[in-house]
């Protein structure tokens, strides 16, 4: 259990840190080579790791970009590239979306310091001068491996946009507001108002209002790390999607009020529900002999359950990492590249995730009827579906505000472990992928399934490519404290609302909204059945080509799409200006007799 | 007709794959030209030429009944069940004789007559001949001459009438090399670059292991010295080096380079006719294949090769056009120079030159390299019965690898995947008489430019639907950079799986952006007209202000005043030859153009209950604003509320409107 004690305020815009003294083996689970002194450290320690801040004559290579050279200054946050040349450059690399750094000495020459990103791109330094080269490299390895969310760059970083930053947006209270108020079968429950029940959720969820919060502590104890059935969401439709965590029915337990909870859902209709198993049948199974398992039909003779399989989190970072390696190279063959798609998997995650989403779905919308969600610790696949099936249900998740929404709700507050999933990507060492269990993609994943709807219907979405990208980006790393923190309990521990700017301030602010508006956006309030057949589903250029080839043709295109709609309003709005201007003086001539009402025949 | 022996079945359903629809029983038509499914429930119609039918299988029964399977040339693989086996055995013999005719003259496109009036038969005949495409490049010129020395037909009948040679290279030479080439297809120009390099095309040398032959070493000196900025010229053969080297064996092969001057000698590796038909196979093995596993259709898709085809023919093709850029001439050849040639020097050219990425432009490209050059569209295509070794995809790869370069560059092309997929149905469709044989001679002797309609003017009437909104030439005005790393190389879904309605995105960027650009032009015309009305109305009454301003005092004088003047304007109007302008007029005018049109998304059928799929265009009337198919929106009008005189789309009750309103109009003036 984590240590419950709250941290006292900061002090000052630099953010010093008060460290409780034991806690070090928590926040450094790996243990890097230094050790903080002390109980206190602050930013300005940051100087300790860093054996050399500022190196001249390095050149720089990004990918489809010529060389640069420079000066590379690192700081406790960022490394920075300044280029010399006319037309100064600066590239500004957050440490924490460094992903891995690899050594490519050259001799008394000094050497290339490889930083391989987190977004996938890969930067190269090269390093004149031995002594400069290791500093360098062993510099950024230090700080990139900084594993204390609290010494991350949002506790430092203060938003000048003008704007408020508004943390209260998107709380359990006013995002079902509607719900609770429309029916009384449905109640919101603080009952785990301080992680006791629920380490992983938040304050508040949305419980039955048949269900007593002493029930709802047993059923808890009996759904793996508590996490007991919450209504995710319900459709217009009446129909009602859950999602938990796998119940520990190991051998034959039992939990009653586990099946009163969920029968709740089912409401008065006599329609059974579905069950949805995001493992195999026989992962279920296997499950069984770590205590966990599967709901047996003859204690949940109301529910069918099904088995919709997505693959385990190990599984996509396998896949996602081989994808990667492909990617970077453009020489081979298309077989090759082909060849290693296949094999990469990654697509059939793609496709296994939206299929299952599209199930229930299905369930929600034409059969009308309420369904369980889960997999082994609800976490991961479960979240990709249950947000996912929102997404195709819902129009208001196909806004921005509504999307979000969506990520805060089925994300953030439920406890997608973002530090943990996104502590490293596809480019960590091999030899150190045991010190960071519990990295996924999982994320990623889902947008990317949220890309290939978006790809579908081109019309429908309020927000484009640019802010799918964005959130990848900002999930990783970022200046904003969003998506630091495990769950809901770890963001309260450091005190995250109050030390740390909104992402979502950020994105909603005037300044940077416009950039995320898909300008053909057209409300759409049908459900949107995005088709799952192998060849409507593509691999997202914008994501994992942007490094591998030059895309701004197609920017361009896009762009010159936008134009001729932002045309399309302009003109329409012209002609009826004109048309009213027109009548105005048709009626004008008319009635001061300048003009006739039809030609008369003896006009001519 | 007595090869139809059931021209109508009942209860018959027709399968489909990716969509959630329960197939509906419906009827199955079988006329002279074409299969027609009726799925009353659905709405849906489904029309299969005759001519587009590659194969006809009759699968295992069924407890539902007998299921025929019909697979197509444009891709469409449908199945149809049929209850009584006996009609289902009825109408496969029935297509299978309908079709493979035997001969040439049995084709669509010979009793082929539009239900349009508006289309004639000698439209789109002359649109392009080769003369003009040379003047357009330069030829003839102090290098390049136009030679009739092939009028007859004698030295090559595979190419046309008109060649174009070095203007230095004698009829010895010219008939000396035509004899040490395949089929006598002797280096001739295609095209000519404006910085004098350019690209040749003929077909293998009779080399065998030493021959030799005086002529042709002469003849390919004289292509590489027209231009002379580069001491060298490439050879380009575009076949693996195995395969050449296996040609030698019967007596034919590759230039050797110590026999040839200053010539550079490169081998592309496009694989075979052969090999591209096994390869097509199983690329529509896989987007027919029942799992529907992501893992399964990518591996099918690589093991196919297709992909790996259409990039190798790119990247030939990316060599000579930079070549040619950088000042070097290019000869191409493959073994008869018909098939791998014509792919790699038409991708080239349009790589090169921008005007054939117009769509006037690509159209001449078509008639020059591939109609006139000689690739055998009969053979290639399997228009009639014949050796099934000789079908192969080489026209199709072609419209695949110009379908790539639109995806890679986006506003480089004026047309858009729609009018590739009509270009590629018609090929096969032989409704139009335009690629009907396998030469030009063939086409000479066939009289097809009398006796069929040219798919030339066919298009030229429906232009406006296969323009690419997204065009800009200027972005592009030389030669086209293109990066064709493997990852950019994508699966057509257009194409391959066209008819598999389920697969394709609900609303695409093409199509709304098709429309917004249709209703921009009418809106800026109309917004022209309303610009000079109001003008007209403000100096009217400007003037009648000033008239009143003077004549205040006498109030009668100053209406007389007004009415001359009114009639001085009227005067001034019928000089500039425009009707006298009244109230109704100007009702009429802004009444005929919509200023809000419908949006597409989610119109899933025409008014006439007509079903769109993805593939039809769904047209707007630029009167009502309102959706229709192309059938209910077949007439164009010029539309009063615009100033200029492009006919535009109407729907049939707003053509009835404007026409009767303006009858009336001429009825009274």
């Amino acid at each position: 259990m984590l240590p419950r004690r709250r941290s006292a305020p900061a002090s000052s815009a630099a953010g010093s840190t008060p460290a409780p003294a034991g806690e070090g083996e928590k926040w450094w689970p790996g243990g890097i080579p230094v050790r903080p002194r002390g109980s206190h450290y602050s930013g300005m320690e940051f100087a300790d790791f860093i054996r050399t801040p500022k190196c001249d004559r390095v050149v720089l290579h990004q990918p489809l970009c010529p060389p640069l050279d420079g000066t590379l200054c690192i700081t406790g946050h960022h490394f920075i590239f300044s280029s010399r040349q006319e037309e100064a450059q600066e590239v500004w690399v957050l440490h924490r979306m460094i992903d891995g750094v690899e050594r490519r000495p050259n001799g008394m020459m000094g050497g290339a310091v490889a930083v391989k990103c987190k977004d996938l791109r890969v930067l190269v330094l090269d390093i004149y001068g031995v002594e400069e080269f290791n500093n360098i490299a062993h510099t950024l390895e230090t700080l990139s491996n900084v594993d204390d969310i609290r010494l991350a760059y949002p506790f430092f970083f203060r938003s000048n946009l003008g704007g408020e930053d508004d943390w209260s947006e998107f709380s359990t209270e006013h995002e079902f507001s509607k719900l609770i108020l429309s029916s009384d079968e449905w109640r919101i429950s603080h009952l785990n108002s301080d992680f006791k029940v629920c380490e992983s959720y938040p304050r508040s969820v949305v419980v039955p209002s048949s269900v007593t919060d002493e029930e709802l502590i047993r059923v808890a104890l009996f759904r793996h790390g508590g996490r007991f059935p919450v209504l995710s969401y319900r459709h217009d439709k009446g129909s009602i999607l859950l999602r938990s965590s796998q119940p520990m029915t190991g051998n034959q337990r039992r939990c009653r009020e586990d099946e009163k909870l969920i029968n709740a859902a089912l409401g008065s209709s006599g329609q059974k529900g579905y069950i949805i198993d995001t493992r195999t049948q026989n992962l279920a199974m296997s499950a069984k002999n770590r205590g966990g398992g599967y709901e047996p039909e003859s204690h949940y003779p109301q529910w069918r359950r099904v088995h919709k399989p997505i693959d385990r989190q190990a599984a996509q970072l396998d896949s996602l990492q081989r994808l990667v390696d492909g990617l970077s190279d453009t020489a081979q063959g298309m077989d090759r590249w082909l060849g290693r798609l296949v094999s990469s998997n990654w697509m059939s995650h793609v496709k296994d995730t939206l299929n299952c989403a599209c199930l229930v779905a299905q369930c929600l919308d034409q059969e009308v009827t309420s369904v369980l969600v889960h997999g082994a610790d609800g976490m991961d696949s479960t979240l990709q579906v249950s947000s996912l099936a929102q997404l195709i249900l819902n129009p208001d998740c196909r806004t921005i505000r509504g999307f979000q929404a969506l990520v805060e709700r089925e994300w953030l507050q439920a406890g997608h472990p973002f530090t943990s999933r996104h502590r490293h990507s596809v480019f960590a060492p091999a030899a150190s992928r045991d010190r960071y269990q519990g990295v996924a993609p999982s994320f990623l994943l889902f947008l990317d399934c949220v890309w290939q709807v978006t790809n579908q219907f081109v019309t429908s979405f309020q927000f484009n490519d640019a802010f799918l990208l964005d959130l990848f980006q900002h999930s990783y790393a970022s200046q904003y404290g969003t998506f630091l923190g495990d769950n809901v309990c770890e963001r309260e521990q450091v005190q995250l609302r109050e030390r740390t700017c909104s992402l979502w301030s950020h994105m909603n602010s005037v300044e940077v909204l416009p950039r995320y508006l898909n300008p053909l956006y057209e409300p759409n309030k049908r459900v949107i059945w995005p088709s799952v057949a192998p060849m409507s589903l593509t691999l997202w250029p914008g994501l994992y080509l942007r490094w591998t080839v030059d895309l701004s043709a197609q920017r361009a295109a896009l762009a010159r799409a936008h134009e001729i709609h932002a045309e399309h309003g302009q003109l329409r709005a012209k002609a009826s200006k004109l048309r009213r201007r027109l009548q105005e003086l048709q009626q004008e001539a008319v009635r001061r007799d300048l003009l006739q009402l039809a030609v008369s025949p003896d006009a001519n | 007709m007595e090869i139809i022996k059931k021209p109508k079945v009942e209860k018959v359903r027709m399968l489909e794959r990716f969509t959630a629809v329960e197939p509906a029983p419906g009827t199955l038509y079988l006329t002279a030209t074409h299969l027609i499914f009726v799925d009353p429930r659905n709405k849906k119609e489904t029309w299969i030429s005759h001519m587009h039918i590659a194969s006809v299988e009759k699968l295992p029964l069924t407890p539902g009944g007998s299921p025929l399977l019909v697979r197509c040339k444009n891709f469409r693989s449908a199945t149809f069940v049929i209850q009584r086996e006996p009609d289902c055995h009825d109408i496969y013999t029935s297509l299978l004789q309908l079709s493979q005719p035997v001969e040439l003259q049995d084709l669509y496109c010979f009793q082929y007559t539009p239900r349009s009036t508006e289309l004639r038969q000698e439209e789109g005949w002359n649109i392009y001949n080769l003369r003009d495409d040379f003047r357009r490049m330069g030829v003839p010129n102090s290098a390049w001459t136009l030679t009739d020395i092939n009028e007859s037909y004698e030295v090559c009948d595979t190419y046309p009438p008109l060649l174009a040679v070095p203007a230095a290279a004698s009829t010895a030479v010219l008939i000396g090399c035509a004899r040490f080439r395949s089929k006598g297809r002797l280096p001739v120009l295609s095209y000519r670059h404006h910085n004098q390099a350019s690209i040749c095309r003929c077909s293998q040398p009779l080399s065998g292991f030493k021959a030799r032959c005086l002529e042709d070493e002469q003849m390919l000196e004289l292509v590489r010295m027209t231009n002379p900025s580069d001491k060298l010229m490439y050879v380009v053969d575009t076949r693996p080096k195995i395969n050449a080297m296996a040609n030698r064996a019967s007596g034919k092969g590759y230039e050797n380079e110590s026999f040839y001057q200053n010539i550079k000698f490169h081998f592309f590796g496009i694989e075979n006719i052969h090999v591209m038909r096994h390869s097509l196979s199983k690329l529509v093995e896989t987007c027919e294949s029942k799992t529907s596993a992501m893992s399964s259709f990518l591996s099918g898709l690589e093991a196919s090769g297709w992909l790996r085809h259409i990039r190798t023919t790119l990247e030939a093709a990316q060599f000579v056009a930079s070549s040619v850029e950088a000042g070097t001439t290019v000869l191409v050849h493959c073994s008869d120079g018909w098939d791998r040639t014509s792919q790699t020097c038409g991708l080239a050219e349009l790589l090169l030159d921008p005007y054939y990425r117009s769509l006037h432009g690509f159209q001449a490209l078509i008639e020059r390299v591939w109609l006139a050059h000689g690739h055998k569209f009969t053979d290639r295509c399997g228009f009639i019965q014949q050796d099934p070794k000789e079908i192969s995809p080489i026209f199709t790869q072609f419209v695949e690898a110009v379908w790539q370069l639109t995806q890679l560059q986006p506003q480089a092309f004026q047309f858009n995947e729609r009018y590739l997929l009509t270009l590629h149905d018609h090929v096969f469709s032989c409704q139009f008489g335009t690629f009907i044989g396998n030469c030009h001679k063939d086409r000479q002797d066939l009289r097809l430019s009398e006796r069929t309609y040219s798919l030339w003017g066919y298009m030229a009437h429906h232009r406006n639907e296969y323009l690419n909104p997204l065009y800009d030439p200027t972005l592009h005005p030389g030669c086209l950079k293109v990066n064709l790393a493997p990852q950019t190389i994508r699966f057509w879904r257009g194409m391959y799986t066209r008819f598999e309605f389920g697969v394709h995105p609900r609303d695409s960027l093409a199509e709304v952006t098709g429309c917004l650009s249709d209703h921009n032009s009418s809106l800026r015309d109309h917004i022209r007209l309303m610009e000079k009305r109001i003008a007209q109305l403000e100096s009217r009454l400007n003037n009648a202000a000033d008239g009143e301003n003077h004549g205040g005092a006498d109030s009668t004088s100053g209406t007389e005043k007004l009415s001359e003047r009114r009639h001085i304007h009227d005067q001034v109007n019928a000089n500039l030859q425009l009707p006298p302008l009244t109230a109704d007029q100007l009702t009429r005018e802004l009444d005929s153009v919509a200023i809000e049109w419908a949006s597409p998304r989610g119109v899933r059928e025409c008014s006439c209950t007509t079903a769109f799929d993805h593939f039809s265009k769904k047209f707007h009337c630029w009167r009502c604003g309102e959706i229709f198919c192309q059938r209910c929106l077949d007439r164009c009008l010029r539309l009063p509320g615009h100033l200029g005189g492009d006919p535009a789309p109407v729907c049939r009750p707003c053509y009835r409107l404007l026409t009767s309103s303006q009858s009336i109009d001429s009825q009274t003036t």
